[in-house]
């Protein structure tokens, strides 16, 4: 019994050894969220106001503006980004799981893949620059679109193949066994019930590519004015950001500060959406 | 009594039957009649090689690169073993249920028009009349008939098999497989599968595998009875069960041995 007593003090040593190491980094993790938050809010709160929506960028010098201009041309060239990538990722995820399994075609995208995940922005964005922008002379918001689908179309196609793995080979056997065709049994079957996961993938990609800095620097650019036309140089959150921030004048470094809050809470809510969606998928 | 012609017309012939996963050998020299419209059990030891037969007959394991089968496998005079069969339109006609229930992840009117839809173009009261048929065949249609709409998965496990038997059904294939369906159910579903395997057999043919000797006893007409992937002994099931003429088949329906 002495011997089981020992043992026992010991156990629990060590478990609550590892109970505190686990919760000093849970709290390190968390206090500098919190930090990030608040230093966030307490700057860019006060730049919250209507002129942020219905404002452009103010020009050097002048007092006020807003947002208006970077927000809109934010939103086209994600949405076209996310228009672009999302059919070309999903379809690339179901080639990797339902046709191309072990194959080498299949095998090299995944290697590739893989690379252009950890391939640093920056690059991605030179080399758009170099085969979009250089050779046609002007920056374009569509140049923005090509490099930001660089960076999200691996992650939805990873995603998608990931979540597709997940739906058990029973599921599609019994498709194949009503004599459904391959790509009946991909869409009908196996895509539907991978449904929020890919979903997920979806948002969090979204989530990746709208604070994306370095790739818009060489493609999008920026405009000092309200423009829609993808053709042309467009403004845009995070290169406004970047700009702002380091100006000397107090109105940018104020935009500066809400355009970084407008994007933080934007990524907050996609990765809540891509917890619900997660979550309801679990439930069913 | 013969031991691999009955009497009746045949809806498949197996004829010297290898099967290989890769290099392992999973059937050796089957050779053994599937009669129409009625019940072939396949009974045996884990591994013998009977899910394996059953997985021949529809060519599911051509899904799985590296499994291979030689020898004949003929329905209705064609061989399917043909590298020039079409696959989808063979399970179409050759149907299968497995082990677990798979409903689709979609509602229970469409998990039955599913496989209709894919063979057959219907009107809408058409496609109505078909799903309340299927599921009346597979009876589940009083259980289900004011929830069609909900999605598959929320039915229970005995009413997810009856859902995929129903599905099977709708297709209106004319070989039935299947696949040891109630080994996932409890006993009052169990039974219900066995009804619905005893009624279903006056328009298809059916085989279907079990580890459950009574099972194979209560609803089958002839029974099959594979050890290592050769077929030990095959005929009438009453045969089998009372007068088995090998001493293996003997020891493994008595619980001497398996």
């Amino acid at each position: 019994m002495e011997m089981n007593q020992q043992l026992y003090t010991k156990r629990r040593i060590t478990s609550m050894l590892g109970l505190a190491f686990s919760m000093s980094a849970m709290a390190i993790g968390l206090a500098v969220l919190l930090w990030i938050l608040y230093v966030l809010f307490s700057n860019g709160l006060s730049a919250l106001d209507g002129n942020l929506l219905t404002q452009d960028t103010p020009a050097p010098g002048t007092e006020g503006g807003g947002l208006r201009n970077a927000i809109v041309g934010s939103l086209m060239i994600v949405g076209l980004t996310v228009l672009v990538s999302t059919p070309v990722g999903i379809l690339a995820g179901i080639y990797l799981t339902e046709y191309g399994d072990e194959s080498k075609t299949a095998e090299l995208t995944r290697f590739v893949t893989d690379i252009m995940l950890s391939a640093p922005s920056i690059v991605l964005g030179l080399f758009v620059y170099a085969i979009a922008v250089a050779t046609v002379g002007n920056f374009s918001g569509y140049a923005g679109s090509l490099a930001l689908s660089l960076i999200a179309v691996p992650v939805i196609m990873r995603t998608t193949e990931n979540m597709l793995r997940l739906v058990p080979g029973s599921l599609r056997e019994a498709a194949f066994a009503l004599g459904a065709p391959r790509w009946k049994v991909s869409t009908f079957i196996t895509l539907r019930a991978a449904k929020s996961g890919v979903m997920t993938g979806l948002l969090l990609a979204v989530a990746r590519i709208s604070g994306e800095t370095a790739p818009l620097l060489f493609t999008a650019l920026n405009n000092q004015f309200f423009s829609t036309n993808m053709g042309a140089p467009m403004a845009n959150l995070p290169v406004v950001i970047f700009q702002f921030a380091m100006s000397p004048y107090e109105n940018w470094v104020r935009l500066a500060w809400a355009g970084a809050l407008l994007i933080t809470l934007t990524v907050l809510a996609l990765n809540i959406l891509a917890r619900v969606f997660f979550r309801d998928k679990a439930g069913s | 009594m013969s031991e691999t012609k009955p009497a009746t017309k045949n809806a498949l012939e197996v004829r010297d039957l290898n099967f290989f996963y890769g290099k392992f050998q999973g059937l050796r020299n089957v050779t053994m009649d599937i009669a129409e419209r009625k019940v072939t059990a396949f009974i045996g030891p884990s591994g013998c090689g009977k899910s394996t037969l059953l997985r021949t007959l529809n060519r599911m394991y051509s899904l799985y690169p590296g499994q291979r089968a030689e020898g004949e496998i003929n329905f209705y005079g064609q061989n399917i073993l043909d590298p020039k069969q079409d696959l989808n339109l063979l399970r179409a006609r050759i149907g299968m249920v497995f082990q677990k229930p798979t409903p689709f992840p979609m509602t229970i009117y469409d998990n039955i028009a599913f496989g209709v839809r894919l063979y057959e173009d219907l009107s809408r009261t058409e496609m109505d009349e078909r799903v309340e048929w299927a599921l009346t065949k597979a009876a589940l249609w009083t259980e289900v008939k004011d929830k069609l709409g909900q999605n598959g998965l929320s039915l229970s496990g005995g009413q997810q098999q009856r859902l995929c038997i129903a599905r099977s059904v709708a297709v209106k294939p004319s070989v039935l497989l299947l696949d040891e369906p109630t080994s996932a159910l409890d006993p009052i579903s169990t039974g219900k599968v066995e009804e619905l395997v005893h009624e279903l057999k006056a328009d298809y043919t059916i085989a279907i595998v079990t580890h459950n000797m009574q099972q194979a006893a209560r609803c089958s007409d002839y029974t099959a009875y594979m050890y290592l992937g050769e077929l030990v002994e095959f005929g009438e099931t009453e045969q089998i069960f009372f007068k088995p003429k090998q001493t293996a088949t003997e020891d493994y329906i008595t619980g001497r041995f398996g």
